[in-house]
C-alpha cells in the first residue's frame, strides 16, 4: 500500500524522485483513509518556495480540514491542475493521478530526514493505526 | 477526547458497526460511526436510493400520567393540544429568557407522550423536565433510551422497502405520525420522520430486533451510514443543529424557527421574552450562504460584509449533491437577504459568498 520507491515524512506526506531529478510530493494512502472523502485543496502556486516540514497547504475532506506539510525545502515546478478540479484523486490513487506538486529539491540530503516505506508502516503500526489492506 | 471506557455508552448495534468496519467517533457520551465506506457514498445512497442510520443514542423520554399534557405544555414552545394520538410535532424547549436548551419531536401515543430529544443535551433536558415537574410524582418521566434502540431508514426507496416489512403498513403513514407496527412478530413504533430531506422513517425497536431489522435492511440494499453523512443531509435539507446552528444563547426568532413558537396557545417557559424579543425585532439572524469562490466554510469562519465582521458560520460542508459549499451563518439582520452578497473568512483571506434562500435542497416531488 506504501510503494517502496518513496520517501515518507512523520505528517504522512510522500516524495518521489523522479528520473529527472524533480520530485513528486502527495499524502499517502493511510492520511486519505484517514481524511475521508477529499473535496478541496488549498496549494501554493508554481515558483513558491518551500521549507522542510514546513506548511504547505491544506486539505479538505467531507468532515475536516487538515495542514499539508512539505516533505522538503525547494521551488514548486508544477501544481496538479488535475487534482484541483478532482480532489477524490487523492483518494482513489494516492501515488499516481493524486500527486500535489512537483518541486525542485534545495538539498537532496535532506531526504535523510525522511522515513522508508517500512520505516513509515513501522510508524504506523506504532500509532495503532489498523493493518494496511 | 476519549471519555472513560467504562462510562462510554454503545448502541444495541455496536458488534454490527465493528464487523463492518465503522470508523468510530466519541459524541456525547457515545461511541458512534461517523463513516462506514465514505461519507460521500453513504450521502449519495440516501439521496438515490435508501440508507440506515444508527440513531439508538437519541434521547427518549416518556411521559405519563395526567399532568404530562399541562407540563409540556409548560415547557414546549408548541401547543401540545392540538396532538392527537398518532401524531407528532417539531418542538423547542426554551429557558426563561428565550434561548433554546434543546429541539425534539413529540408524539402522542394512546396513553404516553414521547419526546426525541438531542443525546448532547439528554442530561440538561431530564433536569429541567423534573424541575418544572415538581416534587409530586405525578407525571411520570421515564428515560427508555437505554431500553430500546433507533434507526432512521431514508430514502426515495424507504417507504418501498418498509411496507414489505411491516405488512402494508408503513407506507399509509402520513408525515409526523407514528405508530407500533409489527415487524416480523414484534412490535416497533414507526414514524414518518428523518433529518435528510428524503422521505423517510424513524422505528424504535427492542435491542434484539434494532439488529435484525438492521441486518434485513441491509440484506435487501439499503447502506449502512454514520453521522458524518447525516451531518450533510442535515444541511443540504436546511435542517439546524443544536449546539451548532441555535443554542441557549439564541433564541427560535433568530434562528428562523419562529414557527414553532405557537403564541395563541398561552403561558409556556419563555414566552414573555419571546414576546419581547418579536417586538424589538432581532438583531442577528441566522441564514443559508453559499461559497461563490473556492473554499470551504467551517463552524466558526468569520463571515465579512467588506473588512467588518457581521457574523460567524455555525455550520458549514461540501454539499454532495450541490455540489458545492454552502452553510449556516448567524449574521446581522439587516444583511440577512436573499442574494446578500457577503464574504467568509478562510484562511485569513476574504471568499466571496451568498446569501441563499433555505433549504439548499428540496426532495423532486413523486407523481
Amino acid at each position: 500500500m506504501h510503494p517502496q520507491n518513496c520517501y515518507y515524512s512523520k505528517e504522512h506526506e510522500w516524495l518521489k524522485l523522479e528520473r529527472d531529478g524533480t520530485a513528486l510530493v502527495g499524502i499517502t494512502h493511510y492520511a486519505q483513509d484517514q481524511l475521508g472523502d477529499v473535496v478541496f485543496l488549498a496549494l501554493p502556486s508554481v515558483g513558491a518556495r518551500l521549507q522542510q516540514f514546513q506548511k504547505l497547504g491544506e486539505i479538505e475532506s467531507v468532515k475536516a480540514v487538515s495542514g499539508l506539510f512539505s516533505p522538503a525545502s525547494g521551488q514548486v515546478l508544477e501544481v496538479n491542475q488535475q487534482v484541483l478540479d478532482k480532489p477524490e484523486l487523492v483518494n482513489k490513487e494516492p501515488y499516481v493521478r493524486g500527486w500535489l506538486l512537483r518541486l525542485r529539491l534545495d538539498d537532496p540530503g535532506e531526504l535523510k530526514r525522511l522515513l522508508s516505506a517500512q520505516a513509515y508502516e513501522d510508524l504506523l503500526a506504532g500509532m495503532g493505526a489498523p493493518h494496511t489492506p | 477526547m476519549e471519555p472513560d471506557p467504562q462510562a462510554l455508552k454503545h448502541s444495541p448495534l455496536f458488534g454490527e458497526q465493528q464487523a463492518l468496519g465503522a470508523r468510530l467517533v466519541y459524541f456525547a457520551g457515545w461511541q458512534l460511526p461517523v463513516q462506514y465506506r465514505g461519507i460521500l457514498e453513504e450521502h449519495r445512497a440516501v439521496r438515490s436510493r435508501a440508507g440506515v442510520f444508527d440513531v439508538s443514542h437519541l434521547c427518549r423520554t416518556e411521559l405519563r400520567g395526567e399532568k404530562a399534557a399541562a407540563l409540556l405544555q409548560r415547557v414546549l414552545t408548541t401547543d401540545v393540544t392540538r396532538l392527537t394520538p398518532g401524531a407528532g410535532q417539531y418542538t423547542l424547549l426554551c429557558q426563561e429568557d428565550g434561548g433554546i436548551l434543546d429541539d425534539a419531536i413529540l408524539y402522542r401515543l394512546e396513553d404516553y407522550f414521547l419526546l426525541v430529544s438531542n443525546a448532547a443535551n439528554a442530561e440538561k433536558v431530564r433536569a429541567w423536565l423534573v424541575h418544572w415537574a415538581g416534587p409530586a410524582s405525578q407525571p411520570q418521566i421515564e428515560d427508555t433510551t437505554r431500553q430500546t434502540g433507533m434507526l432512521a431508514f431514508q430514502g426515495p426507496l424507504a417507504a418501498r422497502d418498509l411496507d414489505a416489512l411491516t405488512h402494508h403498513e408503513a407506507a399509509q403513514l402520513a408525515p409526523f405520525h407514528i405508530r407500533a407496527l409489527r415487524i416480523g412478530r414484534h412490535m416497533a413504533l414507526i414514524s414518518r420522520t428523518g433529518y435528510t430531506g428524503e422521505d423517510g422513517f424513524e422505528l424504535i425497536l427492542t435491542p434484539e430486533d434494532t439488529v435484525r431489522v438492521w441486518r434485513h435492511l441491509l440484506a435487501h440494499g439499503a447502506a449502512p451510514c454514520g453521522l458524518g453523512a447525516r451531518d450533510t443531509l442535515r444541511l443540504e435539507a436546511g435542517y439546524l443543529l443544536h449546539g451548532n446552528d441555535m443554542d441557549a444563547a439564541t433564541n427560535p426568532l433568530e434562528v428562523g424557527l419562529g414557527r414553532f413558537v405557537h403564541w395563541d396557545k398561552g403561558e409556556f417557559i419563555g414566552r414573555e421574552a419571546l414576546v419581547k424579543a418579536k417586538e424589538r425585532g432581532v438583531a442577528r439572524r441566522l441564514v443559508g450562504f453559499e461559497m461563490v469562490g473556492r473554499g470551504i466554510a467551517r463552524r466558526g469562519y468569520n463571515v465579512l460584509a467588506g473588512s467588518e465582521v457581521i457574523g460567524s458560520v455555525t455550520s458549514g460542508t461540501f454539499a454532495p449533491t450541490l455540489d458545492r459549499a454552502i452553510g449556516l451563518a448567524l449574521v446581522r439582520a439587516q444583511l440577512a437577504q436573499p442574494g446578500q452578497g457577503l464574504a467568509v473568512e478562510i484562511r485569513g483571506e476574504p471568499v466571496e459568498a451568498r446569501v441563499v434562500a433555505l433549504p439548499f435542497y428540496r426532495r423532486p416531488k413523486v407523481n
